[in-house]
This record gives C-alpha cells, sequence and structure tokens, in this order.
C-alpha cells in the first residue's frame, strides 16, 4: 500500500459542506487529556501499587506498632483515650495523601511543561490549557483514590480503624491530597528549573509531616505556633480523618474542614487556571 | 522596500485561508513580529524565510493559536484564533520547531494519545496510523518506544502525528533544522508529496533551499518584518540577476582585488569574508572581464541566482551562518 497509503488532504477527504466535527465541551475536553496521563500511567503502575502498600506497611509498623507500644505505657489520655495505632493511622492517610499530591505535581508537570513538553503538543490540539490542568487533576485525584484506598486497605489489616465512618475519610483524604495538588502544581508549570521543588520537600513538606498533628496532638506544640498549623490544609485533613476513624466526628466541625479544604482546592485551581494560560499561551 | 504589500499578491477575503493585517507580537520592549500582512491561499506551499530571530516562530506560533497577537489582525479559516482557538486548532496540523513527543511512549501510543486530543475514535486512529506510519517510513518502528529514534525519525513521527486529524492546514516551524542532508532530504519528499496531495502548507525556514523546493510563495523575513514577497523565481528576478560569479582570490589580494573589481561591468557587488559576488547577466563574459583586468582569481564559480542572493540583497547580510 505505497501510493495509496497517502494521507487524504482534508479538502478531498471531507466533503465540501460537511462541517469539522464541532468542539467538545470543558469536561470532555479535560478527560483526553486525563487519557494522556492514563496511557502514561501504563508504564509504571505496577511500582507505584507497590511503594502505595509498602509505605503504610513501614509507617504503621514502625511508628504504630513499634513506637506506639512506648507511647501506650504512659497511658492513653494524651491522645483521646485511643492507643497510638489507632490515633497514628487515619493521621498518616491523611499526610500520605499530602506527599501524593504534591508528588503527582511537581515534577510530572514540570517535566510536561520544560523537558518532553507533551504539554506545548496538547495546546497545538484543540485542548486549551486549563483543560490541560484539570486533566492532571483528575488523574492525580484518581491517583489519591487509589493510594488511599490502599492506605486504608493495609491501616485496617494492621486493626487501626475504630469506626465504620472511615469510610468517609476515604474522599476526606484525596480532598486533602488535591487542597495541595491544585495550588502546587499550579506553581509547579511557572517554574524554569527544578531546583525549587527540593526546597518545597524540604521546608514545606517536612514540617508540615511533623507538626500537623500526624504524630501526635498539636496541644502538645507552645500555643503561641497553634494558629499556623490550623492554617495548613493537612491539619484539617488530618483532624477530620481522625475523627472519623475514631467515631467522633461530629458535623459542624466536619464542615469546616471540609469547607476550608475545598477553598484552597478552588483557590488552586483558580490560579492555576491563569498560570498555566500563561505559560501555555505565549 | 516601498510597499511591500503590493509584493505579496492580493488574495480575495473570502478565499484566504489566513489573513493577517498589520501583525504584531511582543515580548516586554521587543517586537518579535512589526505589523505583518499577508494572505494564504487554499493549497498552496506559503513559506517565511529569514535568519533566526526574524519573528518566524513568533508568527507561527500566532498562527496555531497558542500565542495571542499583541496587535492588528489574523484571521484563520474565517475565524478570529483568540476566541475560536480550540475549533481553528481541530483543524490545523502542527511540526513545532522543538519535537514536543512523548519519549518514554511508542511511536503508536504518541500517534494514538495526539489523536484522543483531537477525539478521535480508536479504530479511527488506529487506521489512520497504519498510512501515515507508512506514509512517514516508520511503519517498523511502531511498537518501539521513541527516545531512541534518530532526529530524521523523531522529525518524521511528528509530520506523521500532525495529520492524525487530516488537518485543513499544516503548520512547519523550521522542518528541517537540525538533521543531516540525508534526513533533510527524506523530509522534502514526504513534504513535497502531501503537497502534491493538496495539502495547504505554511513553513518557516532560514534554508534557501528548502524555500525555493518547498514554497510556491514565499515571504522574507528580517527584523520582525516582512522585507519581501513573492514566488521564489519572481523574488530572484525582481531582487537579483540571472546569473552570479563568486570568485575566490589569495587572502592576501582580497581587498584590493575587490576594489580592482569595480571595472567589471557587473548590476552589483558583494565582498564576504572570504568571497567576491559580482551579480551579472552572463557570467562567463564577467569571468572574461575579470581576467582582462589582469586579475587571476584562486577559483571561480558562475552559477544561477538563488534566494540567499535575495537575502543577501534585502538585508546586506546572508541567511545561514
Amino acid at each position: 500500500m505505497a501510493s495509496s497509503a497517502l494521507p487524504a488532504p482534508a479538502s478531498s477527504a471531507q466533503p465540501a459542506g460537511s462541517a469539522p466535527p464541532a468542539p467538545a465541551g470543558r469536561r470532555a475536553f479535560a478527560v483526553r487529556q486525563l487519557r494522556f496521563w492514563l496511557t502514561d500511567y501504563r508504564r509504571t503502575w505496577r511500582g507505584s501499587i507497590y511503594s502505595s502498600v509498602l509505605n503504610p506497611l513501614l509507617y504503621l509498623g514502625a511508628m504504630g506498632l513499634g513506637l506506639g507500644t512506648l507511647v501506650d505505657r504512659h497511658g492513653r489520655t494524651g491522645l483521646g483515650g485511643v492507643g497510638y495505632l489507632a490515633f497514628l493511622a487515619p493521621g498518616l492517610l491523611a499526610a500520605a495523601a499530602m506527599q501524593t499530591g504534591v508528588g503527582e505535581c511537581t515534577y510530572p508537570v514540570f517535566g510536561s511543561v520544560k523537558w518532553n513538553k507533551t504539554y506545548q503538543a496538547a495546546v497545538s490540539s484543540p485542548l486549551r490549557p486549563s483543560d490541560v490542568f484539570h486533566g492532571h487533576l483528575l488523574f492525580v485525584t484518581l491517583r489519591l483514590t487509589m493510594n488511599s484506598a490502599l492506605f486504608m486497605a493495609v491501616a485496617a489489616a494492621f486493626g487501626a480503624l475504630r469506626s465504620p465512618w472511615v469510610i468517609a475519610a476515604l474522599p476526606v483524604a484525596v480532598l486533602t491530597g488535591l487542597a495541595f495538588a491544585a495550588p502546587i502544581e499550579a506553581w509547579s508549570v511557572t517554574r524554569q528549573k527544578d531546583t525549587s521543588f527540593a526546597v518545597i520537600f524540604r521546608f514545606g513538606l517536612i514540617p508540615l509531616f511533623l507538626f500537623s498533628g500526624t504524630f501526635f496532638p498539636i496541644t502538645q506544640l507552645p500555643a503561641w505556633i497553634r494558629p499556623v498549623a490550623y492554617l495548613t490544609p493537612l491539619w484539617h485533613g488530618v483532624a477530620l480523618c481522625r475523627a472519623l476513624s475514631l467515631g467522633n466526628a461530629d458535623l459542624g466541625g466536619a464542615l469546616v474542614h471540609v469547607g476550608y479544604l475545598a477553598a484552597v482546592v478552588a483557590a488552586g485551581i483558580a490560579v492555576g487556571d491563569r498560570t498555566y494560560r500563561r505559560r501555555l499561551y505565549v | 522596500m516601498t510597499g511591500h504589500h503590493s509584493k505579496v499578491a492580493k488574495v480575495p477575503a473570502a478565499t484566504a485561508l489566513i489573513r493577517a493585517r498589520g501583525l504584531t507580537k511582543r515580548f516586554g520592549s521587543f517586537t518579535a513580529v512589526d505589523g505583518i500582512d499577508f494572505e494564504l491561499r487554499r493549497g498552496e506551499a506559503f513559506g517565511f524565510l529569514g535568519p533566526n530571530g526574524a519573528g518566524k516562530s513568533s508568527t507561527m506560533r500566532m498562527i496555531g493559536c497558542v500565542s495571542p497577537p499583541s496587535e492588528g489582525e489574523l484571521t484563520i479559516l474565517g475565524l478570529d484564533p483568540v476566541a475560536d482557538g480550540p475549533a481553528i486548532r481541530a483543524r490545523l496540523g502542527v511540526v513545532p520547531q522543538e519535537d514536543t513527543l512523548d519519549v518514554e511512549l511508542t511511536v503508536r501510543e504518541n500517534l494514538l494519545i495526539y489523536g484522543r486530543y483531537f477525539g478521535l475514535p480508536r479504530a479511527v486512529i488506529r487506521e489512520r496510523s497504519a498510512r501515515l506510519l507508512d506514509f512517514v517510513q516508520l511503519a517498523d518502528r511502531q511498537d518501539d518506544k521513541v527516545e531512541p529514534l534518530s532526529g530524521g525519525m523523531k522529525r518524521r513521527l511528528t509530520i506523521a502525528r500532525s495529520l492524525i486529524n487530516e488537518p485543513e492546514i499544516l503548520l512547519l516551524d523550521e522542518p528541517t533544522t537540525g538533521l543531516d542532508p540525508q534526513a533533510r532530504h527524506v523530509v522534502w519528499d514526504r513534504l513535497f508529496r502531501l503537497k502534491q496531495q493538496g495539502v495547504t502548507l505554511v513553513l518557516t525556514t532560514h534554508y534557501m533551499d528548502e524555500a525555493e523546493q518547498l514554497c510556491d510563495r514565499l515571504v522574507v523575513m528580517d527584523a520582525g518584518k516582512i522585507a519581501a514577497g513573492g514566488s521564489p523565481r519572481e523574488l530572484i528576478d525582481e531582487y537579483s540577476t540571472p546569473e552570479v560569479l563568486e570568485l575566490r582570490f589569495d587572502p592576501a589580494e582580497h581587498e584590493t582585488a575587490a576594489e580592482k573589481l569595480a571595472g567589471v561591468p557587473a548590476q552589483r557587488q558583494e565582498v564576504l569574508a572570504d568571497r567576491v559576488l559580482l551579480y551579472v547577466r552572463d557570467g562567463d563574459a564577467a569571468l572574461a572581464a575579470v581576467r582582462a583586468l589582469g586579475l587571476e582569481p584562486l577559483t571561480s564559480l558562475v552559477r544561477r541566482s538563488t534566494m540567499e542572493d535575495v537575502f543577501l540583497r534585502l538585508t546586506g547580510r546572508r541567511l545561514e551562518d
């Protein structure tokens, strides 16, 4: 099929008068970009599952069981009357979601705009910068759902989950991850060098991981610094996941936490729509 | 360059595929494209010829609807690129200057991903991919990763990818820059076939041979402006002479020889660092006149005028350096 294999020119391929297919809606465009990430993920999904299972195994084993045994000897009043493992597991669930969210929105985004330039390829098709952005956030949402579900399965195997309400902690963990993913992705796409990401990990993620109530109640912190913890999305995620896992959540508190996290996600999307446009439409 | 508008053949607005009036692109205080006018007809191969930094790529990006114009009018397929970007891009094929392939994926996956961006069904993409990979001679590499492919193969894959939506206009930004001569010829051959098929091509290049081979009509760009426009033949007829006599002298005599050459009847003389060019009607006669002056060049060459000569005449500079 040598010469017959030539692509037909548009003029003859499309009979006169047949309009090109109408552009699809905003959501459909974002789904097209999601498909790109799913195709891309087919290469690495196995490895990612291993780490999604290994991470909770290691943390719950070492901190929950190992360290937890020591903590529990000093009585349970400081932790609200529960064992350390039950205290820690829901906090780690939220913290792991944060790490997944940040991880998916730093190097993968930077690589797409700087190294491989697949984002530039996407916007030379009908997709707009915001579709490229939203499509990636959809993919991150899927990854967060997967990772959080695996985390909860491991935590359940450890006997670390106490209440059936914990099932509601899954969407809360996903929302927590997105509260980091959306704003950080909005920022990652503006970067010209990848050195800034190490700063985020060192001075952003690690302090948040340690001081947002994951490992100990923030009432242990000096009073003057507590308001800072209340501002971080992670504290809200940790607090709500923990309350759901222990079965002591109240509706008012839950709404505040969810409202705060949702507001951060919305702000991140609003900023990202601009930064994506500015980077990809130059 | 008085009234360059008149040099670009007018196309009735209704039949123009792309129409630009006073098109301008600024980046801060730098003006990359400085008020250019051009029109493009269906089925032609149109080129922007100019050195690096002339504003060609900025123009291409505006046509590709990924760069909003700073000023002026631009209509593509009768639509406004700022308001109707997605609708226009659905009907364009784009071969960017730098490859934007996903090197971690296979050749076929790259086509699949891109076809899905256009909302094409899998079966359609599969059928077109087979056809297009045959066309760009990559059928035997379809299941290989892109990473290890040669530069020429990647370029051909990018061309195949740009055709997946059967575009009405194909935009090619420096399609063969960075390729070795053999790979360039393969790409040219494929583009020539597309042109024969009636696909409208818009390309930028700083290779005069590329412009001459592929373009029905072109504009010469320099420093963000259009210096002249027309078919390669028209431009050569207007801005150069039928023949060029290239003379190379002993470096010690280069300067003095150039002065003495003023005695040879030539329409124009260009003294380059290593050669002297005499623009004449009859190269052999001019060479005889040079010898009659008692000058003996180390080498001499009589050749036909090219776009390079047109560019030199228009800008005082060489195209490829």
